[in-house]
């Protein structure tokens, strides 16, 4: 079965600078990957570039049957980004905005209603404004909001940052059931304890490239790098990364 | 595209109900601007009376530079434009329910406005049917214009200063044609008004074709 997401040697520019260097990826449909590195090690223009916001200038990227090089645009419908920023209208209410970005996706009523339930604000507080919620609150906002969606990529970037204990254990069932209904994840995170039972397997980004297998941290799975990303990395020092 | 740009026009719209901007900051300043006028010429009754158009159209132009503002502020929200290129609605039907959304809160506008000069400046309406089509044909001039500058400085330090800056002397035909064409209604020879109604359509619909096509590009690169 063709992967859902397949890179290799895929070199991603933020600007005019190289951001992403010798990444090889390959990610099964309904599987779950955590991308796992410190700081500036590219999981979030990782996840940017498959989501097709940050441009894949050189290597293979083809993200659901899409190449990302030729029409980056194609697959952003068919993706979902829950990234740093929450894309929320502070001033709407949260049933107002699961609607309109529901809507933007040809939702209907049902997949709004739904998602809404899914993340627990089908309440009182579905009818404030987002501008008044907590952090947590928001971020469930947003996850509703790409639930409505129905996508079948999700990119998680961070999930669980400001959620508490139990948000956070509804969020791993939602990305759980999801898969179970045929969705794929990639996700990236810190909290590795949590994101590492809810993954069924880790890649390892080191400054901007999926890691070698010599080195420490590799994990080795579909990521592993192809000869043509190891020549890259021997001459990574002219590299500048960027995340 | 219509229904792309039916539904941005209604959220935007939504956040201006709810945020109240519109008539709480942006309706009080275009009537400050009106009485602030009426301060300074009132000596001169008739030269209130015979500037009326311009200044009409000056305090319409002003609060516009207020409410295109924050119209692009809407969509520079946290994670919002990455969510607008995400969402696979069509930039060119954003980009158009973005105007529309601007233009019917400027036409409330110039309805308050224009109560306004009448009550202010004493000016005897006459020629509505020109009076009308000067306003609608300007209105979607202006608020096209905007949409498209706005996404244009948009994410730019600068911002602020930079729109009123670049969209004052872009607009600066809009204002004079809406100016002529009101002039001539007020002093009842419509016929004189016409063209210059002509030139704010053509302007109008020179922007909205050129912001349709260039919004996608606009919203990639910003």
């Amino acid at each position: 079965m063709e992967p859902v997401v397949h890179l290799r040697a895929a070199v991603a520019l933020l600007g005019r600078f190289p951001a992403l260097a010798g990444i090889d990826l390959d990610v099964a449909r309904r599987e779950i990957v955590l991308l796992r590195g410190p700081n500036g090690a590219g999981k979030t223009t990782l996840l940017r570039a498959l989501a097709g916001l940050v441009p894949v200038v050189r290597g293979e990227a083809v993200v659901l049957g899409c190449d990302l090089r030729r029409d980056a645009r194609s697959v952003r419908p068919r993706v979902g980004l829950l990234g740093h920023g929450t894309g929320l209208f502070d001033d709407l209410t949260v049933v107002d905005n699961v609607r309109f970005w529901g809507r933007a996706s040809r939702a209907d009523a049902g997949d709004v209603a739904a998602a809404l339930a899914l993340v627990g604000l089908d309440g009182h507080l579905r009818d404030i404004a987002v501008g008044r919620l907590s952090a947590g609150q928001r971020r469930r906002t947003s996850l509703a909001c790409l639930l409505a969606r129905r996508p079948e990529l999700w990119l998680l970037d961070e999930p669980h940052a400001g959620l508490d204990h139990e948000t956070r254990d509804q969020l791993d069932e939602l990305v759980r059931r999801a898969v179970q209904q045929g969705a794929t994840v990639v996700l990236a995170s810190h909290e590795l304890d949590r994101a590492e039972s809810l993954a069924h397997r880790t890649v390892e980004l080191v400054g901007g490239m999926t890691a070698h297998p010599d080195q420490p941290g590799f994990v080795r799975g579909d990521g592993r790098p192809s000869d043509q990303s190891r020549e890259q990395n021997a001459s990574a020092g002219e590299v500048t990364h960027v995340a | 595209m219509w229904r792309d740009a039916v539904l941005v026009a209604g959220r935007d719209l939504r956040v201006e109900r709810r945020s109240r901007v519109a008539t709480n900051q942006v309706a009080p300043f275009s009537l400050l601007v009106l009485v602030l006028f009426a301060f300074a010429l009132d000596p001169d009754r008739q030269l209130l009376e015979r500037v009326a158009s311009g200044l009409f159209w000056a305090a319409v132009l002003f609060s516009a530079l207020l409410a295109i503002a924050r119209s692009a502020a809407i969509d520079e929200a946290d994670g919002v434009r990455d969510a607008l290129r995400l969402s696979g609605l069509e930039p060119g039907g954003v980009f158009v329910g973005k105007a529309a959304a601007v233009a019917v809160v400027l036409l409330a506008l110039e309805v308050l406005l224009g109560v306004g000069v009448v009550v202010l400046y004493g000016v005897d309406p006459a020629g509505a049917g020109l009076l009308a089509l000067t306003c609608v044909a300007a209105t979607l001039a202006l608020a096209a214009t905007g949409t498209l500058y706005g996404a244009l400085v948009s994410g730019l330090r600068v911002r602020e200063t930079l729109l009123p800056l670049l969209l004052l002397p872009t607009l600066a035909p809009v204002l004079v044609g809406a100016t002529r064409a009101f002039e001539a209604a007020l002093a009842g020879v419509p016929a004189d008004g016409w063209p210059w109604v002509g030139l704010l359509s053509a302007f109008a619909v020179a922007y909205l074709i050129a912001g349709a096509l260039a919004y996608g590009s606009l919203l990639e690169g910003s």
